[in-house]
């Protein structure tokens, strides 16, 4: 196909919707879609959910099946790397061995666990969660498991301890911070949870880290904590966040602080390289700061905007509202748009119903709410936040007032 | 297997033997049936799975959530009484012979 090329480094969400974007925008060029795991794109949010229960199978998970990267012409490089960039001579280069000439490059690299920098770490019944391959072997583990250690109360981590829980494994989850769920979280919502896992039966501890793993010679046997308590675990999930994978980025000479750093239109300093994704730090309307975001909405939407961008579209500045969710047993969060620093948290229902939402103000601007088990209030979130975000707390607060209506009100 | 038909705006039709237990969405997207985002994977978070039901099917197809409601409230094409979620549209031999209409857009 003559015409121009453009790759795309990273075959997660991001990168699959950046190359089927290229061609729903109309680019007739070579789409190149390169993935450094085997097999088909496919989504991560079952992996530490139904597809970790069982409840779902592969097919459930693919982004799209085989044929859909012929039909659209999208050439999928599976089980391949990037390990370098020449940006002089827009040239890639791959583990494979091969050279792949490029005119625009969309980094879609993603993110990768944080390891636990204690002894023990590597000990055969320590994992992480991230790839479908993590995701096959846990499912597998925890068939057989009795007693399961969580190290991080993140999403990862209360979504596989609401699994194991579920699956009849004694669950200890231990958090260094005092609130799970504290980085994306008021401290109303991360409460509840707390609560709730409590409720179902798992073990938290709060403000503990791991000083070290034990074994038996063959396997994990314990984790021991930083307050001195030896837990025992045939299991041990670590979930302490992620790293972008920036090493490609800034090889090449482009600047990396947080994420690869990209303007309001998601393109580097290089305007022929774009980033996208969880790889990606990017300037946002709805944070006081640059941020990086790790969520399928963030992804799609990015990648999304960068597409008809290449394709020769008029875009405006990258302005989509955030919004991400997490599912634990019964329990559906969703949040809309960035809570993180807000001064006041209005709660708006009542949380002994599991069905309420914490509006959270930065003075008197609305940045964000969570609801759980309410996604009347999500959806009118989202649309506020993208329009007029004007509600005051005593409106947020007051169950009487109809945000529908508000939302129709004249300006 | 129950055949569903996806209409699609300029009026082509596909039709389509989907497994019962599968969606109507899930059976789109692993035919390669343009005109279905489901950037979500069917958690119900993003409407773009939205199609809607010829009439006559509507009441052979489950019944609506709450969460569903909430959420046709965000479809990008407009929502009409027969709107629905695809993902939410399991397949049941009752509705075999299912005709649904794909939106103008999803996004």
């Amino acid at each position: 196909m003559p015409g121009p090329v453009v790759a795309v480094v990273g075959a997660g969400q991001a990168g699959f919707q950046a190359a089927s974007s290229l061609r729903q925008e109309g680019f007739a060029g070579r789409v190149v879609l390169i993935g450094d795991e085997p097999g088909l794109p496919y989504q991560r949010p079952p992996l530490s959910k139904s597809y970790l229960a069982g409840e779902s199978g592969l097919d459930e998970l693919l982004l799209r099946p085989g044929a859909f990267y012929e039909k659209q012409e999208i050439e999928l490089v599976s089980g391949d790397a990037v390990t370098a960039i020449d940006r002089p001579a827009r040239r890639l280069r791959l583990a494979s061995g091969g050279t792949l000439a490029c005119d625009h490059l969309v980094l879609a690299t993603g993110a990768r666990c944080r390891t636990l920098p204690v002894p023990g770490a590597d000990l055969d019944g320590v994992f992480a969660l991230r790839t479908l391959a993590d995701a096959d072997i846990l499912r597998e583990r925890l068939a057989v498991a009795g007693e399961v250690v969580v190290v991080g109360a993140g999403f990862i981590g209360l979504e596989f301890a609401a699994v194991a829980i579920g699956a009849g494994c004694a669950v200890h989850v231990v958090e260094v911070t005092t609130h799970p769920m504290g980085r994306v979280v008021s401290a109303e919502t991360s409460r509840f949870f707390t609560r709730a896992h409590r409720d179902w039966g798992a073990t938290i501890s709060l403000g503990a880290g791991i000083t070290r793993i034990l074994d038996d010679g063959r396997r994990v046997t314990a984790v021991e904590t930083t307050d001195g308590r030896v837990l025992p675990a045939d299991l041990v999930l670590v979930c302490i966040g992620v790293l972008p994978n920036t090493e490609l980025a800034g090889e090449a000479g482009l600047t990396v602080d947080n994420g690869i750093a990209v303007d309001e239109y998601l393109a580097t300093a290089d305007p022929a390289v774009s980033a996208i994704g969880d790889c990606a730090n990017f300037p946002t309307p709805y944070a006081l700061s640059r941020v990086r975001l790790e969520s399928v909405q963030n992804g799609v939407d990015q990648a999304r905007a960068v597409a008809a961008r290449i394709a020769g579209k008029r875009v405006g500045p990258y302005d989509k509202v955030p919004w991400f969710w997490s599912d634990q047993r019964d329990l559906k969060l969703q949040i809309a748009g960035i809570t993180v620093g807000h001064d006041a948290a209005v709660l708006r229902g009542d949380p002994e119903s599991r069905s309420f939402s914490v509006f959270c103000f930065r003075g008197d601007l609305l940045i964000g709410v969570e609801s759980v088990n309410r996604p009347a209030d999500h959806i009118v979130a989202r649309r506020l936040l993208a329009g007029d975000p004007r509600l005051n707390p005593e409106q947020a607060g007051d169950e009487s007032y109809d945000l529908k209506a508000h939302m129709a009100r004249k300006p | 297997m129950p055949s569903i038909t996806y209409v699609h705006t300029d009026g082509s039709r596909e039709v389509l033997d989907v497994p019962l237990g599968t969606s109507v969405m899930r059976g789109a997207i692993l035919n390669g049936v343009d005109g279905i985002v489901a950037e979500c994977g069917g958690e119900m978070m993003c409407a773009t799975c939205h199609v809607y039901v010829e009439e006559p099917y509507l009441d052979r197809t489950p019944a609506q959530s709450d969460d569903e409601k909430a959420m046709l409230e965000f479809t990008a094409s407009e929502r009409k009484p027969n709107s629905r979620l695809s993902c939410q549209l399991v397949v049941t031999q009752e509705m075999d012979g299912l005709v649904v209409y794909l939106p103008e857009s999803q996004v």
